[in-house]
Formats: C-alpha cells, structure tokens, sequence
C-alpha cells in the first residue's frame, strides 16, 4: 500500500543519505522524497512516498526514527491529509495548439509562465494524480520536457508536525 | 584553554576517562600520535593491523560496561578499520573510533590516502561525524561517546581532517549532551508491564529467552531472579550466554541453529514467551513461518522499538532498558500472588522428557582429539572462570556449547557478523582490561590466520592468552554446510600447506605446542594455566577433522526440525 511519511530532521550534511541509504540498505521503496528546511533554518522537513505492507511500513518509520538525525517522523496517510505537488512542464506551443494548450492549461488551474514564439512553460500544482491526469490529456508529443518536485504532505486541521 | 585540535583530541580522551586507545598511527593523525606520546593517562596499544585495533577496542568494551575506544589513519586505515566496526555495530557494542582524515581543502580532490570515510562507515555504525571546523571537535566526541553508550549501544565513527588537528582553538569539554533528536527511552512503559506480569502468571507452558541485551544492559542479576521467581526455563541466545547461570537446573541451554533439543522445543512449544533483549533472527528461531504456525503470547523487552515485531509479531511489546523493565517485573510479581508451581508441572516434565535425549552427548576417542573434549577440558581446568574469545565457524559452537558461562561478559564473540579474525585481537583488549583473569581464544586454523600478525602486539604488550586453536585441517563449518547440503563437494574448504603452529608462535617470541593425543589434552591445559600462567601459549590441537556440529538446525527450516547427530543426515 501507498504511505506518505513526513520526517523533521536536523539539517546537516549526510542527513539525507542516511534517510536515502537506510532505504536501500534495507530494500525499501523510494517512489519520491523531497526535502527542503523550515521556518527554522535548523530543521529540514522531508516527505517521503513509499509503499509496502503495514508491517514493511511499521519497520520504516521505526528505523527512521532511530536514525540520530531524524527528530519526528509520521505516517501521513494513516489520516487526513493533504498531498501536493508542482510540476514545470515545457510544451511545444504553435499554430492551433497554442490556443489548445492555453486552454487546458486553464481547465487544470495551472499557469503559463514562460513564453515563446514555439514553446509554453506550465505550472502545474496539485495532488499527484491531478498532474498525471494533466499528462495524459495533453498530446504526448507536444511534451519537450518535465520536472516534477515529488509529494509533499501535510496534516489536516490540528495534526501538527513540529518540534 | 587554547589549545591545538590534536591536543584537543586527547584532552576529550583523557576527560572520558579512555584506559586503552587501539590502534596504527599514519600521515593524517601524526599530530594526534605527537599528543599522544606527551601524555600518561591514555595508554595506546600499538596493533598490527587497523582490523585489530577495533577488535580489541570491542572486546574491551564487551568484556567490561565501557565505551571500547580506536584510532586509525585516513584512506586504508578507515577501510581496515569498517570490518571491526561492522562486527560491532552487528552485536551492538559501544565504541568510538576518530579516522585520521586528509586535510579539509583536499577533501573530494582523490587526494592521497583519501576515502569517504563517513561515507563508507555510513550503514555499519550507529552514528558517523565529520567534523569541519575545530571547535565541533570537542562536542563531536562528547557526542560520539554519549550515543555510543546510550540506547541500544553501538560503534559511532568521528572523522578528523588533518589541518583541524593542526589549528588552535579555545577547549572546554561539554559537561552535558542534549539532543532533541535522540532521546532513548529506558523506562517501560507501566501498564504494559502489569500486562506482560498477568501473562507470565497464568502460563502453563512458559519459556524465558534472553540474548545480548541482556549482557549489554548488566541484566544478569534481574533475569536470574525472575526466573527464580517464576520458576520458569531459561534459554540463552548465542549473544546471550552467561546471562543466566549455564550450570543452574533451570536452563535449557543455548537456542537456536545449534542450540540444544529441550531449548529449541521449548521455545518452540512455549505457550507464553519472555523475550528479553533478543531479536529473533535467522539463526534463533529459523524459519520465522514455521515458528508462528505454533500459537503462542509473546512478551518481549528491548530498547530498541525496531527490534520489536521484526521478523515475529509480538503481543506485549514493552520498549525500554531490560534492566529497569526486569526490575519493574519482579517487584509486580513479589507483590502479587505467588506463581503456583503446579501450573508449570507438566511442562518441566515435558522439558525432562526432551532433556534425556542427552542431545550434547558425543563420542569421545583414544585415538583423536574430538573438538569438543578440548573445549570441555578448558572449562574444567580454568573452573569456569576464563574469559572465553572465539572466532567463527565449528570451533565458536563448540565453545557455546561446552564452555558453560555462568556470568555476563566471558562470553566474547562475533555472532552477529561473524567475523573470522576476531578472537585474538578481542582476546587483547579483554586481557588489559582484565589482567589477573584467564583468557582463552578458542579458534581454529582457519581464523586465527585472518589475524595471526596480532601474535606480535601480544608480545610487545605481554599478554598472556592462551591460544587453543581447533585444529581440524578444514573450513570446519564450511565443510559441514558442504557434507550436508552440498553432495560432500569439498569446494576450497580444504587447508593445505598450512604453517607449523608451534613454531610459528615460537618466532613471534611465545610458547608454541602441538597436541596430537586426547589423553594429552588435560595434562598440556593444566600445564599452560600454572607454569605458563604469565605466558602466551598457542595450543595446536589436531583434532578429528570429520567432526560435526550437533544439533543442528538447517537454515530455513524449524526449529523442531533438528539433525541430532550423522544418523539424521
């Protein structure tokens, strides 16, 4: 099963490689990690999309937890949360399929950003299929490239992640 | 103060009270070795080989409750060193080894002996710290030794660049650690204890398995007055011997692939199990599917949560120090009813019943040394009372099995990684630490090869060990693996061209004796531990080369599975 896992740790070097690693070491799944600091710059706050059975799932936040670095980890989607991502994507833009583009663009609530007389920049934010499902209905050859930050996640209402 | 990094370096030694500092000076810790060679208070045992500075530095650390300390250059001194480290973060022992690193400017340049140290040591130690800047080294080693100790113990690695150690800054040693990402938890947690109590009281089939936790946390006492309490079985995990009184009639033995007949059926029979610092691995309890398939309440301490419901999901988990959550337990049980011994009745008969199948019993000879005679007679002649270190394979089995430990902290081996090599330079720090005391390496001609350079520190050092080393002309585990499983193709597990042993140890300035006959086994073991007391002595016994480890749990089956002796192959 798909889990979110949400980790607040020390923002030094080789933190993240001792997140990463443990999760090759012990052949767990990595489908996305982002991480970046907080509002304090001492602390990063990585989110962390994997997928295993409960008991797979039960070992990683344990061995997260006993990493030194790692100060709190949770399991997001054991309850309400909220999942988002952004994605940059450049896409051919000319003749009809400028106005086309434009017009999905809106469909999907996402923004132009960069123009050209040939090309579109979008940005696209919002849960991970949104931008999936963005994908699919634009036509694939118009797609020059992609770059999607990864989830990040946060708990709702009074589900606080903090030190 | 203001003082120079390398100063620094030893001032923090010197401030965590470090007896013993092991290991092999090299460009990047020259100027740690000139602080070093000022000073008194930090005496350093100069080894052969970097693997051996952190072998020795752990069976420092396993033989006493301190923090095993090495110190080795940058580049190949690290690599030497991972091998120890890796054995001791496997058995979870607490140590911390500073790497020489090459100067800060030339880090990520492929300068000369330069390696990620921090890097490669990164999966195989508890924590790892480079430090950059010099006043982080003296909060970094603070550090090191808090989290080494603390928690579930294990090897933490500081990483010192050469032009740190060169600078001066202003030393104060930090009094305290606080770290807001490492709080290990020590106390159980109360009502699960209570609940863990009623189990235990209403079990008829009961069961007490401790392992290296128990060593590790100084829980001998308590898990022997529980079982006492209780009057319950106790078995003890490979980790785990001498964390109940091998010679008390409630042990059942050690458990596992080489356990014994009644400990291995019990825990498998057990309706109600006390796992205490033991982490139900491979070759515990084999085929975890197998062992679930018999139902079962499981009780099991551990400091470490990741421990808990890893390979068997548990029914009381109670995280915390074993010895505190021991302590908790008996005070419930005193203060409760009394356990009515009538409950347990059927269960000891049963455990009787398993226990006259004599599963230890072995063929002894006139002709040939059986492996587990010599062991056995090591154990009569020192009383009980050795240190006992062992290398891995055949020999450390038959060192579990016979040598039989009645307290924590005798038994010294590598059961997590086991690491070929590791007896006798563990054997070194376990004999500074305990100079009065008898130490004996238990190995055999495979494993004492991996590490025999450290004949010479024992030399320069005076270390009386006692060197018996099981002499079977094989890879004796291998060779068993290969009889049984492997259609008796004896690939490589052959030793050829092997050294004279005697003479060998002879020219390293020790006492070297071949032993070729059974009935001279008694007389040479007396003669080495009263005239040869002060000496190192290499005992060569050429034992039955044929000889197998019984009982035997094949990898991947259950634990009631067992080959008793060749008449199950």
């Amino acid at each position: 099963m798909r889990h979110v896992i949400s980790l607040l740790l020390e923002n030094e070097a080789g933190a993240l490689s001792r997140v990463s690693g443990l999760f090759s070491a012990r052949g767990y799944n990595i489908e996305s990690l982002t991480v970046a600091p907080t509002e304090d710059p001492s602390m990063s706050r990585m989110t962390i999309v994997t997928s295993g059975s409960d008991d797979v799932v039960e070992q990683i936040t344990k061995q997260l937890n006993k990493l030194i670095e790692v100060v709190k980890v949770v399991d997001l989607s054991e309850a309400a949360h909220i999942e988002r991502e952004l994605m940059l994507i450049k896409v051919r833009a000319v003749g009809k399929d400028r106005e086309e583009m434009k017009r999905m663009v809106d469909i999907f609530r996402g923004r132009i950003i960069d123009v050209t007389d040939s090309s579109y920049v979008v940005e696209l934010t919002g849960s991970l299929d949104k931008l999936d499902s963005f994908i699919s209905a634009i036509d694939r050859e118009l797609i020059l490239e992609t770059v999607r930050t990864g989830v990040s996640g946060i708990g709702r209402g009074d589900r606080i992640l903090k030190v | 103060m203001v003082l120079t990094g390398a100063e620094i370096v030893v001032r923090c030694l010197q401030e965590e009270k470090v007896e013993y500092l092991f290991g092999y000076p090299g460009g990047a810790v020259l100027f740690i070795y000139d602080e070093l060679f000022k000073q008194e208070q930090v005496r350093h045992v100069l080894v052969r080989h970097e693997q051996a500075a952190v072998h020795a530095a752990d069976g420092y650390a396993r033989s006493t409750d301190k923090v095993g300390v090495a110190l080795v250059t940058s580049g190949p001194g690290a690599t030497n060193a991972v091998t120890g480290i890796a054995t001791a973060y496997m058995d979870s022992i607490p140590m911390v080894i500073i790497s020489g690193q090459v100067p800060t400017a030339a880090i990520g340049l492929d300068a000369f002996q330069e390696v990620d140290t921090v890097g490669i040591t990164r999966p195989c130690v508890k924590h790892n710290i480079l430090v950059k800047d010099i006043r982080d080294i003296a909060p970094a080693i603070k550090k090191a030794f808090y989290i080494a100790k603390t928690g579930r113990p294990g090897p933490v690695l500081v990483d010192i660049p050469k032009d740190i150690t060169a600078q001066r800054a202003e030393f104060s040693y930090p009094q305290e650690v606080s770290l807001r990402s490492y709080n290990p938890v020590v106390k159980g947690h109360s009502g699960q204890i209570r609940k863990a109590a009623q189990l235990l009281l209403e079990a008829k089939r009961p069961m007490i398995y401790t392992g290296g936790g128990v060593i590790l946390s100084d829980a001998a006492k308590q898990v022997t007055k529980l079982a006492r309490q209780l009057g319950f079985p106790v078995t003890n995990t490979l980790m785990g011997l001498g964390g109940y009184p091998a010679s008390d009639k409630q042990f059942v033995g050690m458990l596992g692939m080489h356990g014994t007949y009644e400990a291995n059926m019990a825990m498998h029979y057990c309706d109600v199990l006390l796992a205490v610092g033991a982490r139900f691995d491979d070759r515990v309890i084999g085929d975890p599917k197998h062992f679930q398939a018999e139902p079962r309440k499981i009780v099991h301490i551990d400091i470490d949560p990741s421990s808990i419901s890893k390979r068997v999901k548990v029914d009381v988990p109670i995280v915390g120090d074993v010895k505190e959550v021991l302590e908790e337990l008996s005070r419930l049980i005193e203060a409760g009813e009394k356990p009515n011994p009538e409950n347990t009745a059927a269960w000891w008969k049963q455990i009787g019943e398993w226990r006259d199948k004599k599963c230890m019993e072995y063929k002894n000879s006139a002709e040939v040394i059986k492996p587990q005679f010599v062991v056995q007679k090591l154990w009569e002649v020192t009383g009980g009372d050795a240190f006992v270190c062992s290398d891995v394979g055949q020999h450390q089995m038959w060192a579990a099995q016979y040598y039989h430990f009645d307290e924590p902290r005798r038994w010294i081996n590598s059961g997590g990684l086991g690491t070929m090599g590791f007896g006798l330079p563990a054997a070194m720090g376990v004999q500074l630490a305990h100079p009065d005391k008898p130490v004996a390496v238990i190995t055999g001609e495979g494993s004492i090869q991996m590490c025999i350079q450290e004949l010479s520190t024992c030399k320069q050092f005076r270390l009386p060990i006692k060197v018996l080393s099981l002499n079977n002309r094989y890879l004796g585990m291998v060779r068993q693996w290969q009889q049984f499983f492997h259609g008796n193709r004896y690939s490589e597990s052959y030793m050829d061209s092997l050294p004279d042993f005697a003479k060998l140890a002879e020219a390293y300035g020790h006492i070297g004796i071949q032993v070729t006959k059974p009935s001279d086994v008694e007389p040479v073991l007396r003669e080495v531990y009263t005239k040869h007391k002060n000496d190192l002595v290499f005992l060569d016994f050429q034992v039955d080369p044929t000889e197998n480890v019984y009982p035997m749990v094949q990898g991947g089956k259950g634990l009631t599975e067992m080959i008793l002796g060749s008449e199950d192959l």
